[in-house]
C-alpha cells in the first residue's frame, strides 16, 4: 500500500541550522497493516509521516501509495486514500464550524466541493448515527460549533470524520498525546475499532509504550532519521512491554 | 431626517466593503488592505463606463471581474510568492491607485445626468426614497448570493480554510487557491461597493477608497460585537448583522457631524469609534476578572 524508497529529507540544507530529519528510509507497508512507529523526540517519526501524508516533500528518494507514484503530490492531493488525526486536536477539526459543518467536509474529502448544499436532514440523521456509535452523547449536540467540545471529545470525533468518505490509510500522529488518560483511552480503542473494521493501512506514531505494546501488527523504531528496528506482526506478539522499555535503554 | 436618510443610504452604498472585509478578515483570518483600491476601481469603472453611456447592467458585471482580478492578484501574491497578506494587499492598492487615474484619464469623473441604476427604475416619487428601494433590493440579493455560497460545500470549505488550515488540507482542499478565490470574491464585493457609491453621489472620484477599509473593519467589529453577545452561530444572521454594522457606522458618523464637529477631523473620529468598539468589551472583561 505504501512504498518508500531511500527517502532522505533535509531541512535548511547548507545552512547553519540544517536538519537531516530522515536520512534514508526505505519502507514497505502492506494493505491493512497496523505499524505502530516509536522513537524519542528528534528521531524522524513526524517527518516521515508527513512524507507519506505530503506535507513534507522528500529532498531525495520515492513515495508510492497504491502503486501512484506520489512523491510529488502535494497533500491535499492525497487525501484522496489517506485520512490523519494530529497530535493537535484544533489541527483535526475547525473550531468556529459546527459538527455539522465538519463532518460535511469529511464526508467528501474525495470529492470536489461544489455549490450546491449538501447539509440535508439525510445527511445529519446519518452523522447522528455514526456519532451515537461513540457514546459520548454527542449525537444531540450537532449544531454546535466544534470548539466547545473537550480535546478528547474532538480527537473520537476526527476519528470518525477519518472514515465518512472512503479512506484506505489512516495515520495518527501521537493522537492522544494532548489527552488525559481516560480520554487517551477512549481514542485509542476507537481508532483500533475503526482500524479492525475498515481494514485500513494505519501509522501510529506514540511515545506511549504501553498502546504500541498494545495496538498494531508491527512496531518500527527510529532514530537518527532511520529506522532501527523493524518487528513485524509474528514476532511483536512475542514482545514485552520491557522489551520496548530496553529499546530506550 | 434627510441627514440620517443619507446616512442609510450610505450604509447600504457600502455594505459591499463590510461583506467584503467580512470573508476576508472573519473567514479567511487575512488582512486584506486592497480594499481602498479595488472600491475605486470599482468606481473608476462606473465613472467610465457610464460616462461612454454603457448602460448601468452592463457597467456592473465589468466592475464585479476587475475587482475580483485585484483580489485574485493580492492573493496571488500573498500565497504562491508567501509574501505577507497586509502587504501583499498594500502593493496591490498602491499599484491601483496609478491604474485607476489611468483608467479616469482625470482625477474626477462627473456623472451629470447620466442613466445610473437609481434611474433605471421608479418605484417611488421621492428620488431619495426611490434610491433606499432599489439599494435594498440589490443589497439584499448580494447578501442573499454570499449566504447561499456560504452554505454550499464550497462555503464550508472556505469557512474551515481561514479556521484550521492543516485540516482543511487534509480533507482535500487546496488552501491556495481557496484563499485567492475567496480574496477575489471579497474584492469583487468591495468594487460593487464603489459601483453603488458612484452612481449614488453622482461622480467618481480618484481619492475616494483613502481610508476606506475602516469603514468596513468597522462594520465587521460592530457586527462581531453582537455576534459574540448573542453568541450568534447562523450565517444569515451574521450576515445581516454585518449589513446592520455597516448602516450603524454612517449613522455615527451622520450624529458627529449633525452634532457640529468639524468634517476635517471626520477620519479622525472614524478611528476613535472603531477603536472603542474594539476595546469597550475588553475594558469590560478586564473588570469583570
Amino acid at each position: 500500500m505504501i512504498d518508500i524508497k531511500n527517502v532522505h529529507k533535509i531541512f535548511n540544507k547548507g545552512k547553519a541550522n540544517q536538519v537531516d530529519a530522515v536520512n534514508g528510509i526505505d519502507l514497505h507497508i502492506n494493505t491493512g497493516e497496523f505499524v505502530v512507529v516509536i522513537g524519542s523526540n528528534g528521531s524522524g517519526k513526524t517527518t516521515l509521516l508527513n512524507l507519506v501524508a505530503g506535507s513534507v516533500i522528500p529532498s531525495s528518494g520515492t513515495v508510492s501509495i497504491d502503486g501512484n507514484d506520489v512523491t510529488n503530490m502535494p497533500d491535499y492531493k492525497r487525501s484522496q486514500w489517506i485520512a490523519r488525526v494530529f497530535q493537535n486536536p484544533l489541527s483535526g477539526t475547525a473550531s468556529d464550524l459546527s459538527i455539522l459543518d465538519n463532518f460535511r467536509l469529511a464526508a467528501i474529502r474525495t470529492k470536489s466541493k461544489g455549490l450546491s448544499i449538501g447539509v440535508d436532514e439525510a445527511f445529519k440523521k446519518q452523522v447522528k448515527e455514526k456519532i451515537a456509535t461513540l457514546g459520548m452523547g454527542l449525537e444531540n449536540k450537532i449544531a454546535q460549533p466544534m470548539g466547545t467540545l473537550s480535546g478528547g471529545q474532538r480527537q473520537a470525533l476526527t476519528l470518525l470524520m477519518s472514515i465518512m468518505d472512503t479512506c484506505q490509510v489512516l495515520l495518527l500522529d501521537e493522537p492522544t498525546a494532548a489527552l488525559d488518560p481516560r480520554s487517551a483511552d477512549v481514542v485509542m480503542k476507537t481508532a483500533d475499532k475503526l482500524v479492525k473494521d475498515f481494514k485500513l493501512t494505519s501509522i501510529l506514531i506514540t511515545h506511549n509504550l504501553k498502546d504500541a505494546y498494545n495496538y498494531g501488527t508491527r512496531i518500527i523504531q527510529m532514530g537518527e532519521g532511520v529506522i532501527l528496528k523493524d518487528v513485524d506482526a509474528a514476532h511483536k506478539a512475542k514482545l514485552t512491554q520491557h522489551d520496548l522499555f530496553d529499546w530506550f535503554g | 431626517m434627510d441627514f440620517y436618510l443619507t446616512a442609510l443610504l450610505q450604509g447600504l452604498c457600502f455594505s459591499g466593503i463590510a461583506l467584503g472585509i467580512y470573508i476576508s478578515m472573519k473567514i479567511f483570518n487575512i488582512p486584506d488592505i486592497t480594499t481602498d483600491g479595488s472600491y475605486t476601481l470599482g468606481g473608476a469603472f462606473t465613472g467610465v463606463l457610464l460616462l461612454h453611456n454603457q448602460p448601468t447592467y452592463i457597467v456592473l458585471p465589468v466592475v464585479i471581474f476587475a475587482g475580483a482580478i485585484a483580489g485574485a492578484l493580492t492573493g496571488i501574491i500573498h500565497t504562491k510568492l508567501k509574501i505577507n497578506a497586509l502587504l501583499a494587499g498594500i502593493l496591490v492598492m498602491t499599484a491601483l491607485y496609478s491604474i485607476n487615474l489611468k483608467l479616469m484619464g482625470r482625477s474626477n469623473i462627473p456623472l451629470n445626468s447620466k442613466p445610473t441604476i437609481f434611474s433605471l427604475l421608479n418605484l417611488v416619487n421621492n428620488p431619495n426614497q426611490n434610491t433606499f428601494w432599489i439599494l435594498l433590493a440589490f443589497v439584499a440579493l448580494i447578501t442573499l448570493i454570499i449566504g447561499y455560497l456560504l452554505k454550499t460545500d464550497f462555503g464550508i470549505a472556505m469557512r474551515a480554510t481561514g479556521n484550521s488550515e492543516s485540516m482543511i488540507r487534509a480533507l482535500g482542499v487546496n488552501t491556495d487557491r481557496m484563499k485567492i478565490t475567496g480574496l477575489a470574491i471579497a474584492n469583487a464585493l468591495t468594487a460593487t461597493s464603489g459601483y453603488l457609491m458612484t452612481q449614488y453621489q453622482g461622480f467618481a472620484d480618484i481619492s475616494m477608497g483613502i481610508g476606506i477599509v475602516i469603514y468596513g473593519l468597522g462594520s465587521v467589529i460592530i457586527a462581531e460585537a453582537f455576534i459574540n453577545w448573542f453568541r450568534v452561530t447562523s450565517i444569515w444572521l451574521s450576515l445581516v448583522l454585518v449589513l446592520f454594522g455597516a448602516i450603524i457606522f454612517q449613522f455615527v458618523l451622520a450624529f458627529t457631524l449633525s452634532i457640529g464637529v468639524d468634517a476635517t477631523l471626520l477620519k479622525l473620529v472614524t478611528a476613535v469609534f472603531v477603536l472603542l468598539i474594539v476595546s469597550l468589551p475588553r475594558l469590560t472583561y478586564n473588570r469583570s476578572l
